[in-house]
């Protein structure tokens, strides 16, 4: 007996279709993650409800996953523009933690001269330009010199991260924090005003739904967007129609990244009111976030809901960690193994798989 | 081993999903005997000749050799039954010999089989008159020459059934006789032969027999001698079909396009173009004819503003576009299709009506300075589906289901759409039906006769002796001559294809 595999493009992938790949890709994940938890002796079921249970089941759980999603909404947002150009932007990380930067450096030197309508405006500028900033290196560096974007813009990462452990625990120091690596805390007029009883920092959480809804309009109605699609879905069709890729590709992670960048405020400004260590100011929001993307399908609007989402599993994955006494590293695992199968369901949601059992003259066909 | 004698396709059906791509075909060839295979586009010829090699099991019927019911089920069953196939693109290592290219049919030998190969080839070279230098490199051979590599690995192989896929395509038309040739020796030692091809002429010339295909059917089989051309288009498209267009006479213009000294490198930094000049007028069709990689795709891409150039000046209604982008030399009025369409010319997973204004997207009326108008553009695609006959399901049908010649319909189109001064077609009608031709060559004739300037980039001399007013030779970068093709019949431009003839040079 011998089996023969065979791929085959598919024509049409319709809705349906979609919906019960990224339905069976996830059902997927959570099988394999459940096999993580029995090997650490954990009943999957439990551990699911313990997760789920945690952002979701609860008034103070499902403020927190707000909480959470802001970041991951924003920053997915922007992913899904710069993937549509096919630019492999992971480096949201880092222009996060440029636009906490410079967030930081308008509300520690023009918050105490200005009031908080016009500190909070201008920390959300500077903040979207300092990651524009660095987001737009890489595109600079992709056309200019063909440098490839997922090695630059995973690099910018470090180079970010570095930076803001330079200032915090140098010049930047503050001096009412005893000594820790923190820079002075905000004055009122920089501190995100807040829902009451809860850490959502309304701003941006309305930033991170107007971003979601105009890169909507950007990317299907507007001559950027068309352009950006072209280059994404077939780079020699838009270099024969004349397309500009140096101006659109700039624009595209300049905004890209200062979105990301408006993330980072929130964070400083809403959370933290003041920049410490890159780890505890982003929490790999930046990288959560290309998930985010992914599951949205590359859907700015869907990405509100799959931001929604993971932001669930971040906070039920604190849940557990406490109750359940797994290690915190655990949400990452899970978050991978999503990806991972989102990925997979990708390529079987545009390929056929024939499966062509050969036995002894008999032949049975099986489609996929 | 057992040669084949006859081999008898009894009742082949097969679906992929909805799609009859073939039913219920009977069809028997024999040794000695060369089969054409006609067919436009999607008639099922490619589904089938890929039953007989293999690739897919039929649904239905059987395939049968010297009387026996035989079950193919991969290409090695096929190989080791006998049966050979010559692709359109060559399976072939670029950088490595021919000996070492061929010596996969010596599995046997531990060391490597320079003898045997040298002994197998002078063998061929004497029965079938197949020569080829065993220690070439591939890239240094001609598109002839490495298409007797692949028929000699197949000959190694045992090849009693030869299976040609469009072979003359990338042939000079010396090239393609040699090839007949060969074929036609072949027969005689006893080979049989299926030529797959849709230029009716040399089906005619070559075959004893043809077999004509369309929409998985077999609709018609026939002695060679008993059918002409006019039938056999007629079988294969299921209508009558022009041939001699009705070419008005129309006196060219001013000149439209002016190229001057042009020297233009490749991608490998080579010179690809050296030193050509020449014009295109209004009310006329310039053609450059020439085997394919001889600097039309660089020559046409500077014109188009895809490529700089080293030298010379490229001046579009006494403008002087030079080296400026592709978008100023198409605001100049320099549209364009392109070789290549699904790579170049289309963007295959957006929809109809995004493709539509590929181009013209960004100028009034489709978009102001940010926003697309989705309902100019929408009407717009409406238009071109309507006067061109694009057979689409909707306008929102994304693109890389459509056939490739509602895709080549589209894009002309679309480039024909707006009164630009000059049209850059480059191999307009390659892979295309006859029906599909017809249309476009029609299009261009009616753009001709409205006072366009077009220039015609084509390897087939049919189409450029039945489109162009004027004709230059491409050969190595260099322009071999241009003639008027009413006065120069086609030996003499297939000389100058091969580069052995120079007007130029020789000062005509």
């Amino acid at each position: 007996m011998k089996i023969h595999l065979q791929t085959v493009r598919r024509q049409n992938v319709t809705t349906s279709q979609t919906i019960r790949t990224v339905a069976g890709s996830l059902l997927a994940g959570f099988l394999t993650i459940s096999i993580v938890f029995l090997i650490k002796g954990v009943n999957p079921l439990y551990a699911f409800g313990r997760i789920f249970g945690g952002s979701f089941g609860s008034f103070y759980g499902l403020k927190e996953t707000i909480t959470k999603s802001i970041p991951l909404i924003t920053i997915g947002t922007g992913l899904v523009l710069a993937f549509k150009g096919k630019f492999w932007n992971i480096g949201a990380e880092g222009q996060l933690l440029m636009g906490a930067t410079c967030g930081t450096w308008v509300a520690l030197n023009l918050g105490p001269l200005l009031p908080g309508a016009l500190t909070v405006p201008l920390m959300f500028l500077m903040g979207f330009i300092g990651g524009g900033l660095i987001g737009a290196i890489p595109a600079i560096l992709k056309v200019r010199f063909g440098t490839n974007e997922v090695i630059s813009t995973l690099m910018l990462n470090y180079v970010a991260a570095e930076l803001v452990q330079l200032l915090v625990v140098g010049p930047w120091k503050g001096e009412t924090q005893h000594g820790f690596p923190y820079t002075d805390d905000f004055p009122q007029s920089a501190v995100l005003g807040l829902l009451p009883g809860s850490r959502i920092h309304a701003a941006t959480l309305v930033l991170a739904i107007a971003a979601a809804v105009i890169l909507f309009l950007v990317i299907y109605k507007t001559r950027f967007g068309y352009e950006i699609r072209v280059i994404g879905e077939n780079p020699d069709a838009a270099r024969y129609a004349g397309i500009n890729f140096f101006k659109n590709l700039l624009i595209m992670m300049f905004v890209s990244g200062g979105i990301a960048g408006i993330a980072g405020v929130g964070e400083v400004g809403g959370i933290h009111h003041h920049l410490s260590y890159p780890f505890t100011i982003s929490a790999g929001y930046g990288y959560t976030a290309i998930i985010v993307a992914w599951l949205a399908r590359l859907n700015p609007l869907l990405v509100i809901v799959s931001g929604f989402f993971f932001a669930g599993i971040k906070v039920g994955g604190d849940a557990i960690q406490i109750s359940l006494g797994l290690p915190g590293a655990t949400v990452d695992v899970f978050n991978g193994i999503l990806l991972l199968f989102l990925i997979v369901g990708e390529y079987f949601l545009n390929n056929r798989i024939l499966v062509h059992v050969i036995r002894r003259g008999v032949r049975a066909k099986e489609g996929n | 081993m057992k040669r084949i004698r006859s081999l008898t396709l009894d009742g082949i059906g097969k679906s992929f999903r909805d799609v009859h791509a073939n039913s219920d075909i009977h069809l028997t060839i024999n040794s000695g005997e060369i089969l054409g295979l006609l067919g436009e586009n999607g008639a099922g010829k490619t589904t089938l000749m890929n039953i007989l090699y293999g690739l897919y099991q039929p649904d239905s019927g059987h395939i049968i050799i010297n009387g026996d019911v035989t079950r193919i089920r991969s290409p090695k069953d096929s190989i080791s039954l006998g049966i050979g196939m010559v692709h359109q693109h060559f399976m072939l290592v670029q950088n490595h010999s021919v000996a070492e290219n061929v010596a996969l049919s010596f599995q046997q030998s531990f060391f490597f089989p320079t003898k045997p190969i040298h002994k197998s080839l002078l063998g061929f070279s004497e029965k079938y008159g197949i020569s080829v230098d065993p220690e070439k490199l591939v890239w240094q051979l001609s598109a002839g020459e490495q298409q007797r590599v692949e028929i000699v690995k197949a000959l190694l192989n045992n090849a009693d059934l030869l299976i040609l896929d469009e072979p003359t395509s990338v042939l000079t038309p010396q090239e393609a006789e040699e090839l007949f040739v060969i074929l036609k020796r072949m027969k005689r030692e006893g080979h049989a032969v299926i030529l797959i091809s849709h230029k009716l002429e040399e089906i005619l010339q070559v075959c004893d027999r043809v077999a004509v295909l369309r929409k998985g059917a077999l609709v018609g089989e026939s002695d060679i001698k008993d059918v002409d051309k006019k039938g056999l288009a007629r079988m294969m498209v299921g209508r009558d079909v022009v041939f001699d267009f009705d070419k008005d006479r129309v006196q060219p213009g001013k000149p439209i396009l002016r190229v001057e000294s042009l020297v233009i490198r490749n991608d490998r930094h080579m010179e690809a173009v050296r030193n050509i000049s020449f014009e295109v007028r209004e009310r006329e069709i310039f053609a450059i004819a020439g085997v394919s990689g001889n600097g039309q795709k660089e020559l046409v891409e500077a014109i188009t503003g895809l490529r700089r150039l080293e030298q010379g000046k490229i001046i579009v209604n006494d403008e002087d576009i030079t080296n400026l982008s592709a978008r100023t030399a198409n605001n100049m009025g320099v549209t364009h299709v392109p070789e290549e369409r699904l790579r170049f010319g289309i963007v295959p997973n957006l929809l109809l009506f995004d493709n539509a204004v590929l181009k013209t997207h960004h100028r009034p009326p489709y978009s102001n300075l940010f926003f697309l108008d989705y309902p100019e553009i929408k009407s717009h695609a409406r238009r071109l589906v309507d006067t061109f006959k694009i057979d689409t399901p909707s306008l929102n049908t994304v693109v890389r289901n459509l056939s490739g010649g509602n895709i080549q319909k589209l894009i002309l189109g679309r480039e024909l759409s707006g009164n630009h001064a000059l049209l850059v077609a480059a191999h307009p009608t390659y892979g295309l039906d006859v029906g599909a031709t017809e249309f476009i060559r029609m299009r261009l004739l009616e753009r001709r006769k409205n006072g366009g300037a077009i220039l015609l980039v084509s390897e087939d001399l049919e189409e450029i002796y039945e489109l162009a007013d004027r004709l230059a030779v491409i050969f190595a970068g260099r322009l071999m001559g241009i003639v008027n093709p009413a006065e120069v019949d086609t030996s003499d431009v297939g000389l100058m294809m091969a580069g052995s003839l120079d007007l130029l040079k020789a000062g005509r």
